[in-house]
């Protein structure tokens, strides 16, 4: 996808202008993000590289609604989002964003299942629905024949795996990933990898990822660098893995 | 579709954190158990001295000989009344119903290979009239007999019983000591006073009968004064006060050597001590209600680090403020009502229980049900539902970084 392809009365998916982050306040004041400029199309892979603390995480919570900006703004779809109330951010969430945490997040002794079955829920989606849309994301990501295991009884990569499929349950128009493979050695990398190279491409999902692996990155049509709160570089290229 | 999702959630979340629920449900059921329990014990002891006070009849007074107050002489010391003191009150004080002398004492009983030991009452008709008892079968005394002391006798229920079981008393003969009674009548149950004291195991026979043939003295050891319900029970007090003195030839500097008890003077004494006593446990209860609280409310506060996080994790998949709130909600009075629920039925078993082993009678009481579920439903609901408030007031990351 091209900027000449696109109409130009269409915004980018994504749009952060001048974002900047602080936590904390006075001497304790530490600057997250300091001014961050960014636009991400519909259908685009972007990996988002740099040192630890740099701000990544702290990026992909404001665009993934669910924290807010200090300062400058953030556009999803043309709509500033720190204009919107709590429950429109939550709907938002809701209808179109899928999030993968760098901690996976999956509520305790509640089986893969039903884990993934809830965004669903939130949805209004009838039971019959929601258990074959659930059992069809956790077949995508290949861990189906565990859907009734609860997080303690499944392995680091399949509690990532089954948090992947919670995020692609709803057909997301955008899937935020916070280093979907950190804790998973290269094979089973590569598998995650493939499954959302897969969303990315089949059905066009919006993809944002973190991630500290080279090899990883190459999946992505697009590589940020963060460095101290501030994109340091931004390029486009081919995918160097299918 | 909302409210039916939220108490699915609810449900799901209850039967996962059994443990969690189960303390929090044991929490409520000790309280509110434990209020109704000793509230309803308290108000049957209060019941059953009322109930014994009634027994006595209202408007009663009882004059006998020895001082009120201890440590000044003892009836030993004082002399007994005699029948003439009972007949200078009945003819010389208005306004009064009967006026009867008595004396007791007990004596072993026999009827047949039956025997049984009770207390015989000398007295008379003006006796029975005095606490409002009649005979149901038979009948009370005649004049003869009364003059005479004939050797006749009515029996209470016990006493029947005890000699007689299926067979008809009425026209019997029961054997008190060396003479052989007639039983003329039986008086109408009153059945178990408060702390098992049985009123219905008692023999009442002529005053002279006792006298004569049980104790061989003229003495009356107590003389039963029942007043008019038109007049005043205390100017009637007084008047006999007055009249007790002037017979016994009392000094105006003396003290008197005999006292006049009022039944409502009982009654009140009674009553204020059982009032005390409900008083009592009903703060103990209320410190078990209180402890059944904080139980309560450090098993929802404990939790509350992981449900934070289980809030941020619904927050941040797109559930809305009031439906994480509302899921909570419903937990929480789930829990409570059930809690509470449990608490009542443990507690009508456990004072009905009670109140049989104590011999007072068990009342149900609503207002206290209603209060100790209420109570405890509130404590589960407040501290189930604004830790749970503040937490989906956080942004999602903030509830999710809670550790
Ligand atoms: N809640 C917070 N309060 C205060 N400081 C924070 C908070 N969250 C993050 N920071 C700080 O903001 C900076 C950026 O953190 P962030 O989590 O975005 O880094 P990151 O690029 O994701 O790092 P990593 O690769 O280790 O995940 C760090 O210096 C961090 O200490
Ligand atoms: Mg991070």
């Amino acid at each position: 996808m091209n900027d000449a392809a696109r109409p130009a009365s269409t915004p980018p998916l994504i749009r952060l202008v001048g974002v900047t982050k602080t936590y904390g306040t006075g001497d304790a004041a530490l600057q997250a993000l300091r001014g961050i400029d960014l636009a991400v199309e519909s259908g685009e892979f972007v990996a988002i590289m740099g040192p630890s603390g740099s701000g990544k995480s702290t990026a992909m919570n404001i665009i993934g609604c669910l924290d807010v900006a200090s300062g400058g703004s953030y556009l999803f779809r043309g709509v500033a989002v720190e204009r919107l109330s709590r429950n429109q951010r939550a709907l938002l969430r809701r209808n179109y964003l899928g999030f993968v945490f760098q901690g996976y997040n999956l509520l305790a002794r509640t089986s893969a299942l039903e884990n993934v079955e809830l965004p669903l829920l939130y949805r209004g989606e009838p039971a019959s629905a929601r258990r074959t849309a659930a059992l069809a994301a956790l077949d995508a990501v290949g861990i189906a024949d565990r859907a009734s295991h609860t997080p303690s009884q499944l392995s680091g990569g399949q509690q990532q795996r089954a948090a992947i499929a919670r995020a692609i349950v709803t057909h997301p128009a955008m899937l935020l990933a916070d280093e979907p493979t950190g804790n998973l050695d290269t094979q089973r990398s590569r598998e995650i990898m493939d499954v959302i190279a897969a969303l990315n491409r089949d059905r066009g999902i919006t993809v944002l990822m973190v991630t500290h692996e080279p090899d990883m990155a190459a999946y992505a049509d697009r590589v940020i660098r963060f460095v101290d709160g501030r994109i340091e570089s931004d390029t486009r290229r081919e995918r160097t893995v299918p | 579709m909302m409210g039916w999702n939220a108490l699915m959630l609810s449900l799901k979340e209850i039967r996962r954190n059994l443990l969690r629920s189960f303390l929090t449900v044991l929490g409520i059921v000790i309280g509110v158990g434990a209020v109704v329990t000793m509230v309803t014990l308290g108000n049957g002891a209060t019941q059953a001295v009322s109930d014994q006070i009634a027994s006595l009849g209202s408007n009663m007074l009882i004059v006998r000989p020895g001082q009120r107050l201890m440590g000044g002489r003892d009836a030993a010391g004082s002399p007994s009344f005699r029948v003439a003191d009972a007949e200078a009150i009945r003819e010389q004080i208005g306004g009064l119903e009967a006026v009867a002398p008595s004396v007791s004492t007990n004596v072993t009983i026999v009827h047949l290979s039956n025997n049984w030991s009770t207390v015989v009452t000398g007295s008379g008709n003006a006796y029975l009239a005095a606490r409002s008892w009649q005979p149901i079968s038979g009948r009370s005394f005649s004049e003869t007999e009364e003059r005479s002391g004939s050797a006749v006798c009515v029996i209470g229920e016990t006493v029947r019983r005890e000699l007689f079981g299926s067979e008809n008393p009425i026209g019997g003969s029961i054997r008190v000591k060396q003479f052989a009674c007639e039983v003329i009548g039986l008086l109408a149950a009153k059945g178990q006073a408060a702390m098992g004291m049985d009123q219905d195991d008692l023999v009442v026979m002529p005053l002279r009968t006792v006298q004569r043939r049980l104790i061989g003295s003229q003495d009356v050891a107590a003389i039963f004064v029942s007043v008019a319900a038109s007049s005043s029970v205390e100017r009637a007090k007084m008047q006999i006060e007055e009249l007790m003195r002037e017979r016994r030839h009392i000094a105006a500097n003396e003290n008197d050597d005999f006292n006049v008890l009022d039944t409502r003077q009982i009654a009140e004494t009674l009553s204020s001590t059982t009032r005390v006593m409900t008083y009592l446990l009903g703060a103990v209860a209320a410190v078990s209600l209180l402890v059944g609280g904080i139980g309560i409310m450090n098993i929802m506060l404990v939790s509350v680090t992981e449900r934070t996080r289980e809030i941020g994790i619904r927050l941040a998949i797109g559930a809305l403020e009031r439906e994480v709130l509302a899921q909570f909600l419903i937990e929480a009075v789930v829990l409570s009502s059930l809690g509470g629920l449990i608490g009542i039925a443990l507690a009508a078993v456990g004072a009905a229980a009670g109140a049989h082993a104590m011999q007072v009678p068990f009342l149900f009481n609503p207002p206290i049900n209603v209060l100790a579920f209420a109570f405890s439903a509130a404590i589960g609901v407040i501290f189930g539902y604004f830790p749970a408030r503040r937490a989906a007031r956080l942004d999602p990351i903030e509830a999710l970084r809670h550790e």
